[in-house]
């Protein structure tokens, strides 16, 4: 596994998000056991405090779960994983949709490109 | 408890002053990077915290007691230069720094020298010049310290070894302690730092953590401080 980094942003947001789509795309199944903290931060090399504040963050947002003697696992409700994966699809096709109206498509336009674009491959 | 503090700490070369009243607070369970140009004063208040100078004015705590041969047994300190003597073989430096530091983990970094296939026998001198920075961080970290100071630990090896030396403090660090790294290399450091204190013509310039500054700011750490100090 390997992230990439901008030191543009926090990393801890940079954090939540790479693991977000880890487990939208199911490099993390549902149910699975995550790295310790320390597995984790020396296999990104990151800082562990940073880990941990990221691995929070995916908590409150009930993405994963702690058992308190086991260590941390991706949660087994795929509802609740679907929805948010929703939601970050829907960012991901609002920030096309900006990047296309600044060089003046419509919306109606943005979406037809795609089709094109995809017919041309 | 912290475990370093610093209250109103100068320090006069004669009458050049090279440190200008430095107050800091150090929690344990930190990586904190020691950023500033040239001459900013970050070796000497390093020198300062390990005992090895004499503060002009002000006190430096070590876990609330003034700093001496206590907290010289608890501080892991990586000198700019080196320290070693070279004419020694490997094996020498780790019965070298056995003798002379209670924690001190012969077989940890007897470990990790054998992960860099590097031969105990060999003379130091013989080594390349990568190859004796990492041994003196192996040595360095393989105390089992509360608070290790590293000065330059990336000054003038090649980015392999740099990787090597920023994944060895990764994995070597530990909540209960602080590791404290001088560079003005920041950008191939900030990664791992949760803190920053820029120190600039002897003053604290600024302190704070990395991600907020970074969420502040919209910029990485290195340029921020371009950015202030306009270098």
């Amino acid at each position: 596994m390997n992230f990439n980094f901008d030191n543009e942003r926090p990393i801890y947001v940079q954090l939540v998000e790479q693991l977000e789509i880890a487990i939208f795309s199911e490099k993390f199944v549902p149910g699975q056991q995550l790295p310790s903290v320390r597995e984790f931060s020396s296999m990104l090399k990151v800082n562990p405090n940073t880990m941990q504040k990221a691995l929070s963050e995916l908590e409150s947002k009930e993405l994963i779960y702690t058992e308190r003697t086991n260590g941390k696992f991706v949660t087994t409700d795929k509802k609740k994983i679907q929805r948010r994966k929703e939601k970050y699809a829907n960012k991901v096709a609002i920030t096309y949709l900006n990047s296309m109206k600044e060089l003046n498509f419509t919306e109606k336009d943005a979406i037809e490109y795609l089709n094109r674009r995809k017919e041309e491959k | 408890m912290e475990l370093l503090t610093i209250n109103n700490l100068y320090k006069n070369y004669g009458k050049k002053e090279v440190l200008k009243g430095i107050d800091l607070a150090i929690p344990k369970g930190k990586i904190i990077g020691l950023l500033g140009k040239n001459g900013a004063g970050k070796t000497t208040l390093i020198k300062l915290i390990n005992d090895l100078l004499t503060a002009t004015k002000g006190e430096i705590l070590f876990r609330g007691e003034k700093i001496g041969i206590q907290s010289k047994q608890r501080i892991a300190y990586l000198p700019e230069r080196t320290y070693l003597d070279k004419t020694m073989k490997v094996k020498q430096a780790l019965r070298f720094f056995e003798e002379f530091y209670d924690n001190f983990e012969y077989k940890k970094a007897s470990k990790l020298l054998k992960d860099l296939d590097l031969d105990e026998n060999l003379r130091i001198s013989k080594m390349s010049k990568g190859m004796q920075e990492k041994l003196q961080l192996i040595l360095v970290m393989s105390r089992k310290a509360d608070l290790y100071i590293l000065d330059e630990p990336l000054g003038g090896v090649d980015p392999a070894t740099r990787e090597y030396i920023l994944d060895t403090i990764l994995n070597n660090f530990n909540e209960e302690a602080t590791i404290i790294i001088s560079t003005h290399l920041i950008h191939d450091i900030e990664k791992i730092l949760d803190e920053v204190i820029f120190l600039e013509q002897g003053k604290i310039a600024l302190n704070a953590s990395c991600d907020e500054l970074r969420e502040k700011e919209n910029s990485s750490i290195d340029e921020i401080f371009r950015r202030m100090f306009k270098c």
